[in-house]
């Protein structure tokens, strides 16, 4: 493999501590190394923004429910096709674009690894379709675990250890990264006509509550010592009030301590957190807690969050939470696609329009960008759009933009119809906080590397990490004239390195890259009770067979990265 | 107002997709800048000039630009393509898409047009002398949101699934109608002056349809209310009163529900 050195940058490195010192990178044999041989290729940074490359720790870009997404929304294609060009495929689509568009646009940004954020266990295959057709970037997915009817039968008396030996095992059969969990229990209530709107409600037949699920799958989670925590979308998303059911879900880790040898230090990860920071008891009086939750967050080290900022797009929202995707589209009308996947969760889907004229989206603009700007560590805060729940991940730079420049957020608020309601009910008007760009290298690298357990591969420009790199056109030696100089910065990299490969240079694609899947190959003890209650509900409920069940590495992941993990000793 | 005339002279071999066939992308061009213009067909693109004769300049704006379409175009769509302003007239008949997401102007078709006419109109002014094609002023494909504004005249027949997701605007059919008019509609008024089939208003949620001729089956959603003068283009008559579809969900206005409108005429 070739030699680089990218010379004279900027660079921005939380986890050497380097604050936009000049100084070179370079790159050998698909890692940073210290120095470079004399033969290596230079790449002159000189006047630009060096940081490593970007990690998406959370977005919807792979599997049935977002090709769901792309077959019913036709017009979310039009007029937005690109042809074949160079190294890139044809694509299209803008709130869930094609696998192939996906993987460009990730690799435009500067972003080197992104997590498919909810993988139904039963369509894994589809997923690992879609993401080996996604090119360049590193991927994993998460399988949704807190509807499972094995999860809930044995955490309804607390069996932690058969809970752990499920969980190691359908993470093997998915070949899956993290344990993801959706409006606990709702999702399964869903199905007999309700919902769990508290922590304490009850899933009907199961008996157990929401609270009971996340504390037995965090203890879960700490047993097998997983790279990542347990990864939440609490209960209630996107009702007014339900800011209360978010703090009762965070409470649920207090005591909690983080045991991996991945250095991650979080036990749970609140995803999203903009859709469940809301006040108020309806539409009229909606408004901002977004200083209540993030206040919480930061006073507890075993937290980390992302933000899930709206940006104001027309876009496809799609979720295992079911009942809300149906409660959505009795609000604007929209179409309504829904799914139970046997067993295990479902998803709905409904476009959304969230319209600067509507006081409740400019409402909801504000408060993902308090949070952020609210959050007292950025290495325990990340951007998201929660894509394409908020927007669109090809927003990122907008966002960025926002949370770097009060002034850009002050354009934004003065062109919102309802400015005066927006200044009212959220605090985003008394918010002066720039973001540096320190502080947004550990917002979208260090920190969700580390939340992942991946802060020994990528996130960072340590020797001996993976070479995933991004320069910007951006000198942070020159004043910004101009914000939305700053989002035409970090929507085209000017130079990005994947594995030590030079996957794009001046915004366009120049390579495929060598893309892997990371998933979590975990050992357990031997437990043959668990591997016969497997063995029975595939006889008995599933309506496939366990041998059709998993996702086989020859085709389905044909270039897996596997995190190891031995828990035989736990 | 200047003039361009486009001839066809070397028909395509597949379908043409001419989307820059209007007087917003023609403005401020000369006859062979005109030319320069790309179209595509299949997958190759192409210039107007390899398939059209382009004679006479445009105007300065889309406002002062009229085109005019000449030889055969039954294998050419996307004609009139999101104009805003200026006139398009057709000289025989097209294929599909003509006038589709136009905003204004006026469009006027000699012949027939195919399927998706005027797909997600905002404004102006679509004629169609001949026959129209299938969702004639309907929503794009899987889209919600269906002509908007404008008006649009067929002075022939039109297909199925006309207004589909119509939200505002009016349609005139002079001759007849096939099956499912304004499904799902939220607003606009369409007048067909012949024979309906059936399926018309099917979950319509608001707008309006009048019917002159017979309608072959009523949607089991709609309610006889009562029999009503109306002066509909200048022609008098006694129309029975429907309103539906009572199986959709309809807004409420000063604690009154809306219905859409279905007139028939006796």
């Amino acid at each position: 493999m070739s030699e680089y050195v990218i010379k004279n940058g900027h660079v921005f490195d939380p986890v050497q501590g380097i604050k936009g010192d000049k100084s070179d990178v370079c790159i050998k044999d698909g890692k940073i190394v210290a120095k470079a041989g004399s033969g290596a290729k230079v790449i002159d940074a000189q006047g630009k923004t060096v940081m490593a490359g970007a990690v998406e720790v959370h977005a919807h870009i792979a599997g049935p429910k977002v090709n769901l997404g792309r077959i019913y929304r036709p017009e979310d294609k039009l007029f937005t096709c690109t042809p074949t060009r160079g190294m890139e495929r044809m694509g299209g689509g803008n709130s869930i674009p094609t696998t192939f568009k996906t993987g460009y646009e990730y690799a435009k940004m500067g972003y080197t690894t992104a997590m498919e954020a909810a993988m139904p266990p039963l369509f894994s295959r589809h997923v690992h379709e879609e993401i080996r057709d996604t090119p360049i970037i590193d991927e994993g997915a998460f399988p949704v675990f807190g509807n499972n009817w094995f999860v809930m039968e044995y955490l309804k008396n607390h069996e932690i250890e058969n809970t752990a030996a499920y969980c190691a095992w359908l993470l093997r059969a998915t070949k899956g990264f993290a344990i993801k969990v959706v409006n606990p229990g709702g999702t399964e209530a869903w199905a007999w006509g309700l919902n769990c709107l508290s922590v304490n409600d009850p899933v009907p037949y199961f008996d157990i509550t929401p609270a009971e699920i996340v504390k037995g799958l965090i203890e879960a989670n700490e047993y097998l010592g997983l790279p990542h925590s347990m990864h939440i979308h609490p209960n209630n998303l996107g009702n007014p009030g339900n800011y209360t059911t978010t703090l009762d879900t965070l409470k649920i880790a207090e005591g909690f301590k983080a045991k991996n040898k991945f250095g991650r230090e979080q036990v749970m990860h609140l995803t999203h957190t903009q859709f469940h920071s809301y006040g108020g008891d309806n539409w009229g009086n909606f408004e901002s807690k977004a200083k209540e939750v993030m206040n919480y967050v930061n006073a507890h080290k075993n937290l980390t969050v992302d933000t899930g900022n709206v940006t104001l797009d027309e876009t496809t929202t799609m979720t295992a939470d079911g009942p809300f995707e149906h409660h959505l589209t009795e609000l604007n009308h929209l179409k309504w696609a829904n799914c139970d996947v046997e067993l295990e969760t479902c998803a709905g889907i409904v476009p959304y329009i969230y319209s600067p004229s509507i006081s409740v989206c400019a409402i909801q603009w504000a408060i993902g960008l308090e949070l952020a700007l609210m959050a007292k560590d950025p290495m325990r805060c990340f951007i998201t759009t929660d894509h394409p729940n908020a927007g669109p991940f090809t927003r990122y730079p907008r966002v960025i933009k926002w949370l770097m420049s009060a002034k850009a957020r002050e354009t934004q608020i003065n062109a919102f119809k309802h400015k005066d309601k927006v200044l009212s009910q959220t605090s985003i008007g008394t918010q002066d906080r720039e973001i540096s760009l320190y502080e947004l290298a550990q917002m979208t690298r260090a920190g969700p590397a580390k939340s992942l357990g991946l802060m020994n591969i990528c996130g960072g420009l340590k020797p001996g990490m993976d070479a995933d790199i991004a320069v910007y056109n951006f000198n942070p030696d020159t004043p910004v004239a101009n914000p939305d100089d700053i989002e035409k910065a970090f929507t085209r990299a000017a130079v990005v390195f994947k594995s030590g490969v030079e996957v794009v240079r001046d915004g366009e694609i120049v390579s495929n890259g060598h893309k892997r899947t990371l998933w979590v190959n975990v050992k357990v003890k031997e437990n043959p009770q668990v591997m016969r209650d497997i063995n029975e509900k595939f006889l008995k409920y599933y309506s496939i067979t366990q041998a059709n069940y998993e996702a086989l590495g020859h085709h389905f992941v044909p270039n897996p990265y596997a995190l190891e993990v031995d828990a035989t000793q736990a | 107002m200047e003039t361009v005339t486009i001839t066809m002279k070397n028909p395509p071999a597949l379908y043409l997709e001419a989307d820059n066939v209007s007087p917003d992308a023609f403005a401020g061009k000369t006859a062979s800048q005109i030319a320069e213009l790309h179209v595509y067909e299949g997958n190759t693109t192409s210039t107007l000039g390899k398939y059209f004769d382009v004679s006479g300049n445009a105007g300065a704006t889309a406002a002062d630009t009229k085109i005019i379409v000449k030889g055969d175009v039954k294998k050419v769509k996307y004609l009139g393509f999101k104009m805003s302003a200026g006139e398009v007239v057709v000289e025989g008949s097209t294929d599909l898409y003509a006038g589709g997401w136009m905003t204004g102007g006026t469009m006027l078709v000699k012949g027939n047009a195919e399927a998706f006419a005027a797909t997600g109109m905002k404004g102006g002014e679509l004629v169609i002398e001949g026959n129209a094609g299938n969702y004639l002023g309907a929503a794009y494909r899987g889209d919600w949101r269906g002509m908007s504004g404008g008006k649009i005249l067929v002075k022939g027949n039109c297909g199925s699934d006309l207004g589909m997701y119509m939200l505002g605007g009016e349609i005139v059919i002079n001759g007849n109608i096939d099956v499912h008019v304004m499904t799902h509609a939220e607003g606009g008024r369409t007048i067909i002056k012949g024979n309906a089939k059936s399926k018309v208003g099917g979950q319509l949620v608001d707008g309006t349809i009048i019917i002159f001729g017979t309608l072959d089956v009523m949607m089991p959603g709609y309610k006889y209310v009562d029999d009503v003068e109306l002066e509909v283009l200048g022609t008098k008559a006694t129309f029975a009163h429907f309103i539906g579809d009572t199986g959709e969900r309809h807004k409420k206005k000063k604690g009154q529900i809306i219905y859409g409108n279905l007139y028939k005429k006796i």
